[in-house]
């Protein structure tokens, strides 16, 4: 008990004009576990995102225009970062993630065995016992893409990643020292970030989870957009095999960061 | 084969009339001094061309063009090209920028409330 108090955590949501679900998620992490303080990034919302979470309990801090979704993480982990979070863990604002993996996460972080960890809802599949939890399914094309990065993240890393495109992720103080310097993507950080870690020698890990589907129907993936991803996270996949030298100082540079 | 007067000297005078526009622009400060000169730059090497009309032709013939006017024409392109480039370099800093910018607002912000929030208990 003594060793859970020492340790400081937070959970960030980054959020854009989801003010029908953002009550409701902050209400259930705060509910589910008081050891940690909730903050919601509000993106430059044009609805009550904001409001509604701060009623809820949630410490709400607001972009003054809409930024992208790898930017309003990152300003959160630069809020962790300066005030000194240990652990940090990040989830979808459109109710995808049940907030009773968080201490589960957490605890992996606090054991030492990963410095980031990825919740996949691929491992479990077929797993029985899922009580009232309704199983992830998706379409073709979207799975298709998850595949084909999965295969490529694996091949690259030598890690099994199964859900690299996973927003429910959980960091301690040596990946956050990492991801809030400028080369983080503002649009997508999946593959490229989860490759970029193991390349500056952080401890990657998957945690097996089930989550819900995304019932509103509005993805970050949709329209043109599978295309534009597909061709840019080959792209940073190719920088980051060809930025070598580059990583190791920046390994250097995080960890110095991060102790 | 040689330009005839006429065609040269309007050439110069559009040439000159670029470079004191530039200028004037800069000087009103319209245009940062960074990313003028690249225009100026362009226009002067116009002007050489059009005066030492024997050197576009040897260019001509060192890329293996046959009239001087495609080596004009290519020219132009690569310079609209160059200028695109440098704006897209520009604009990846600004974002860069922007985007430090809108975070540290996001953050002080959230510090301001909390001071002030103290302040009034």
């Amino acid at each position: 008990m003594e060793m859970k108090e020492r340790y400081k955590s937070l959970v960030i949501i980054p959020a854009y004009n989801e003010e029908r679900h953002i009550a409701y998620i902050v209400a259930r992490i705060r509910w589910m576990n008081r050891c940690s303080e909730v903050l919601v990034i509000d993106d430059g919302s044009s609805d009550m995102t904001a409001r509604k979470a701060r009623f809820a309990g949630a410490r709400v801090i607001s972009h003054l225009f809409n930024m992208g979704y790898g930017v309003a993480l990152q300003t959160g982990y630069k809020y962790a970062f300066e005030k000194d979070y240990d652990f940090l863990v990040q989830m979808d604002a459109d109710g995808q993630h049940h907030p009773a993996y968080i201490p589960k996460m957490i605890d992996i972080l606090e054991k030492k065995d990963a410095d980031l960890v990825i919740g996949s809802r691929f491992i479990y599949g077929m797993m029985k016992g899922n009580t009232g939890l309704c199983r992830y399914s998706m379409d073709f094309s979207k799975r298709l893409g998850v595949m084909l990065f999965s295969f490529v993240t694996t091949k690259i890393t030598g890690i099994r990643v199964t859900d690299p495109t996973s927003g429910y992720q959980a960091l301690n103080r040596k990946a956050i020292g990492l991801f809030i310097q400028d080369f983080f993507p503002n649009d997508y950080p999946d593959s490229d970030m989860i490759i970029t870690a193991h390349r500056s020698g952080l401890k990657v890990k998957e945690f097996p989870m089930i989550m819900f589907e995304n019932r509103m129907g509005r993805s970050m993936h949709a329209g043109l957009k599978p295309v534009y991803y597909t061709f840019k996270m080959f792209l940073s996949l190719f920088m980051i095999h060809i930025r070598k030298r580059h990583m190791a100082a920046l390994c250097q540079r995080s960890v110095f960061h991060g102790d | 084969m040689d330009m005839l007067l006429k065609q040269k000297v309007a050439m110069l005078i559009i040439c000159v009339a670029i470079f004191v526009f530039i200028l004037e622009l800069v000087r009103r400060r319209k245009l940062r001094e960074e990313y003028s000169w690249l225009w100026l730059l362009t226009s002067l090497s116009l002007f050489f061309l059009v005066l030492k009309y024997d050197w576009l032709v040897s260019i001509t013939k060192l890329i293996g063009a046959v009239l001087p006017t495609t080596t004009l024409f290519i020219g132009a392109l690569i310079f609209l090209m160059a200028l695109c480039v440098q704006f897209s370099v520009r604009i990846s800093r600004l974002t860069d920028l922007v985007k430090n910018l809108v975070q540290e607002n996001a953050l002080l912000r959230d510090k301001i409330e909390e001071y002030l929030k103290e302040e009034k208990s």
